[in-house]
């Protein structure tokens, strides 16, 4: 196995979060909101594992297995929110749902 | 292996920008569940298989799928299409574009020249070794975290006569 | 007996107490024998104690009681003491005899008033607090009643408080005379920060030692005491709150502003007497003042047509003649003089309040007439007090302290011709407004006829002070009267009798004059204001007296001055400070954080977006941050 820079690695982790941020904060849709967080969860994992692999040390696979525990809960409890929006109002907009105004 | 990384990196960001732009809910979930595999491939040329097979498992098997199922529950038709294309105007995206621009900028900026990492891979065994030795607390809590997850998630999706 | 003298202003505080807590579930008639029984067990006991004191004198001439030790801060030593001298025998005699007709007077006077309970509290309170003053060994202590009287002046005279204009005049009795109580206190903490004690014994002792007659410091000490003394007195030109004071119910008048509280600072004076011995510039101007005041407020005193006014007038007249004598050095003159004018004016004053509950509450004098039949004993009753007021030669009260007074002003060595001068030319004044109130009101023309019945609450008073004010002053006669000294000689042990005397020759003269002074007064009053009323009317229509009438009739026009030269400076500034200069930074920081909440209660939008795009703006500043710092 040729060595990689972790530079690479790092690299495409930090473009896949920036991805998933511009996703959140450009999509209105609830539901892309959360496919984009969970872009960014998983680039995250990835720096982890790759920060791991950099010193050949079971850690960072460690973490990403925490991180996905953490995303699987997020996603199950963020969806259910998510039926529930849309039986309560009937959109899906994030703007439209603006109940948390001070 | 250095050129399997590249090509799934590229793949991964290239399906990654698709999923973010999609309009149809069920094509954003097509380029994601490919998005996720090529990161598993990624995670492999790492030295990370166990972690590979988890993302395509966890990650592209039952995640994925439970967008899927809500996709379905939610039953959205032609005028969520044209919705979304409202919402996705291009000047809609000046202002989070420029944000998640600034971000990256900064991030890399962080990133120095750094050792390339060392080869061979970490077993499962190893994860496994560290995962209840070391981080058993953390299992622990993370196991906590799934049983609220599920609670919560079995409440909300309760349906309830009253009040919804 | 001596030891019981701390019951003489215990007792009527112990009334006070008992009436204030009963919070007006008493009757009439309780309340009546707790107010009135309580300062008259306090006058028995003076009785007792001045009866003891003078069969057996203490050794030193004088009795000290402490009570107890009230401050002790460092070398700061209060104690709350009483001391008994002579001068203090007189005081406590005349404030508790006095005040406890006054308040028998009361339980009939006061009989319909809705405040009957409040009323005799506030008096037990003064009658406690003047003893106080009168009897306190310490000038901490001596502060304690003087604000005491102050405070209890203030409420009677806003006795009645549903009128608006009572509580003014509340407020600036109190007001005026805190002016003067303020230069007291300063003049109290030099005195302590020069001699290490306010023990008036202890000051007397150590003044002379301490301080070369005329030493700045005595001089300052003894012109703030003078300034607390006027206020307190009612001297130019701190005079203006006691016309104002009449508001009060007409017994008040009579016990507070009259016979006892006004007062005050002729004993204070008299008091320190050794302190105004040492700054000669100080104890003259005493003089004037005094000499300013008598004449005066006894011209504002010819020009009133309310008969409380009148007499409020010749109270400051009246005392003006004891600064005078007390300026002359004449203690035990001015002392005498308080004496008398206690029972003449309390006399005065309630013979006033019997005619003005007859005619329903009818101040104006203008107003009244021929009620010699109708009212005998009021009528009685004024014309002693009026004539002893008047000093009609030798058979009243009033003749024996005044011309007592004028001879100290012609011989003493401050004092001389011009002093005697304007003593006399207000002697005849006196005479004068006195006998115009005399004639204008029991004289003349009646208007209605119906009788009014006092029952002896009322007799008694009026009868015990009519024989006062005539046999009070037969214990001190002057030259021309036949020479007799016992109240000077019981004082002396207190008071210094004045150095030198008047000569045989010069004192007969000088007793003639004061005769003609009192007569002739008299006489003009009956020219002008019962047999010629033409005359008066005449002159009265002439553009120069009516100006001058005005004049006198408000008092020297003094409360426009204090209005133009104090009040409204004071308020014009106060408006000016409303718009403080700090304020605009203040309300521009308000406006800041006012403007700024407004900009983020924007940002509370509720957009679950916008609040990411806050995170991430966050998280780029920390991590910029984290990179480039």
């Amino acid at each position: 196995m040729a060595a990689l820079p972790l530079e690479q690695a790092l690299v495409l982790a930090a473009l896949l979060f920036a991805l998933g941020l511009a996703g959140v904060l450009v999509r209105r849709n609830v539901l892309y909101m959360l496919m984009s967080i969970e872009i960014m969860l998983n680039a995250t994992a990835l720096a982890f594992v790759a920060a791991g692999a950099r010193w050949a040390q079971p850690d960072g696979q460690v973490m990403f297995v925490f991180v996905l525990a953490l995303a699987a809960a997020e996603v199950a409890v963020g969806l259910a929110l998510l039926l529930l929006l849309y039986r309560r109002f009937g959109t899906l907009d994030a703007d439209a749902l603006s109940e948390l105004r001070g | 292996m250095e050129f399997a990384f590249y090509v799934a990196a590229a793949v991964a960001l290239a399906a990654t920008v698709m999923v973010v732009t999609r309009l149809d809910a069920v094509h954003a979930l097509l380029y994601l569940v490919v998005s996720l595999l090529a990161i598993a491939l990624v995670l492999y040329t790492l030295g990370a298989p166990f972690a590979a097979a988890l993302e395509v498992i966890l990650y592209a098997g039952a995640i994925v799928v439970l967008f899927v199922f809500v996709v379905m529950m939610l039953n959205l038709g032609r005028v969520a299409l044209a919705q979304e294309r409202r919402w996705l105007a291009p000047r809609t995206w000046i202002g989070p574009g420029l944000l998640a621009l600034v971000l990256l900028v900064e991030l890399l900026a962080v990133l120095g020249p750094t050792p390339p990492v060392q080869p061979g891979a970490i077993s499962a065994q190893a994860v496994g070794a560290a995962l209840f030795g070391r981080y058993l607390l953390g299992v622990e809590i993370a196991s906590m975290l799934l049983l609220a997850g599920l609670v919560g998630a079995c409440h909300l999706g309760r349906r309830t006569t009253e009040g919804t | 007996m001596l030891r019981l003298i701390w019951l003489v202003p215990a007792l009527p505080l112990a009334g006070f107490v008992v009436l204030a807590a009963s919070g007006g579930r008493l009757d009439r008639r309780s309340i009546a024998w707790i107010g009135a029984g309580s300062v008259g067990l306090a006058a028995l006991a003076a009785i007792a104690v001045a009866a003891a004191f003078v069969a057996a004198p203490p050794p030193a001439g004088a009795y000290t009681q402490v009570l107890w030790h009230w401050i002790e801060a460092g070398d700061f030593s209060a104690r709350a003491s009483l001391y008994l001298d002579p001068l203090a025998i007189v005081m406590m005699l005349v404030v508790a005899g006095v005040g406890f007709v006054i308040h028998l007077y009361s339980v009939e006077f006061m009989r319909g008033d809705e405040g009957y309970n409040r009323y005799f509290a506030y008096m037990n309170l003064f009658v406690a607090a003047m003893l106080l003053l009168v009897l306190a060994g310490d000038l901490a202590f001596l502060f304690v009643g003087w604000e005491g009287v102050g405070l209890c002046s203030y409420l009677l005279i806003g006795f009645w408080y549903r009128d608006a204009v009572n509580g003014a005049a509340a407020q600036k009795a109190f007001i005026v005379t805190r002016t003067g109580d303020a230069a007291m206190a300063v003049g109290l903490f030099l005195l302590f920060a020069s001699l290490g004690t306010l023990d008036i014994q202890g000051i007397a002792l150590r003044a002379p030692g301490a301080w070369a007659p005329d030493a700045a410091p005595v001089v300052a000490a003894t012109a703030l005491l003078l300034a607390g003394a006027v206020g307190k007195s009612a001297q130019l030109p701190l005079q203006v709150w006691l016309p104002d004071a009449m508001a009060g119910p007409t017994p008040v008048s009579a016990l507070i502003h009259a016979a006892t509280m006004v007062t005050a600072g002729v004993y204070l004076i008299a008091r320190n007497h050794v302190l105004f011995a040492l700054a000669p510039a100080v104890q003259y101007a005493v003089a004037i003042i005094g000499a300013l005041t008598l004449l005066g407020a006894g011209g504002a005193a010819l020009a009133q047509h309310d008969i409380k006014r009148v007499l409020a007038w010749s109270t400051v007249s009246q005392i003006g003649y004891m600064f005078l004598a007390l300026g002359v050095g004449a203690w035990a003159a001015a002392i005498f003089h308080f004496m008398v004018h206690a029972f003449f004016k309390a006399l005065l004053f309630l013979a006033a309040g019997v005619v003005i509950q007859a005619l329903g509450g009818e101040h104006d004098i203008f107003r009244m007439g021929g009620l010699r039949r109708r009212l005998p004993l009021a009528f009685w009753a004024f014309l002693v007090g009026g004539a002893s007021l008047s000093a009609l030669p030798l058979v009243t009260a009033g003749y024996y302290s005044k011309s007592l007074i004028l001879d100290a002003a012609w011989a003493s060595p401050q004092g001389g011709a011009w002093l005697w001068a304007a003593a006399w030319v207000g002697a005849a004044l006196t005479g004068l407004y006195t006998f115009r109130v005399v004639f204008q009101v029991f004289f003349g023309a009646g208007a209605t006829t119906d009788t009014h019945r006092v029952g002896w609450p009322i007799r008694i008073p009026l009868a015990v002070l009519m024989l006062l004010s005539v046999i009070g002053g037969f214990v001190e006669a002057p030259q021309v009267a036949g020479r007799l000294e016992a109240f000077g000689h019981f004082l002396a042990s207190a008071l210094p009798p004045l150095q030198p005397a008047v000569a045989p020759g010069t004192g007969f003269a000088l007793g003639v004059a004061e005769g003609i002074a009192s007569f002739g007064g008299i006489a003009l009053a009956y020219a002008f204001f019962l047999r010629r009323r033409s005359i008066a009317a005449l002159v009265a229509r002439s553009a120069i007296a009516a100006a001058l009438h005005r004049l006198l009739e408000s008092g020297w026009g003094f409360d426009r001055l204090d209005d133009h030269l104090l009040v409204r400076p004071y308020l014009a500034l106060a408006r000016r400070l409303r718009a403080d200069l700090a304020d605009p930074g203040y309300d521009a920081l308000a406006a800041a954080a006012a403007a700024a909440h407004r900009g983020l209660s924007r940002s509370q939008n509720g957009r679950v977006r916008w609040y990411a795009g806050g995170i991430v703006v966050g998280s780029i500043l920390l991590v910029g941050a984290g990179v480039w710092l």
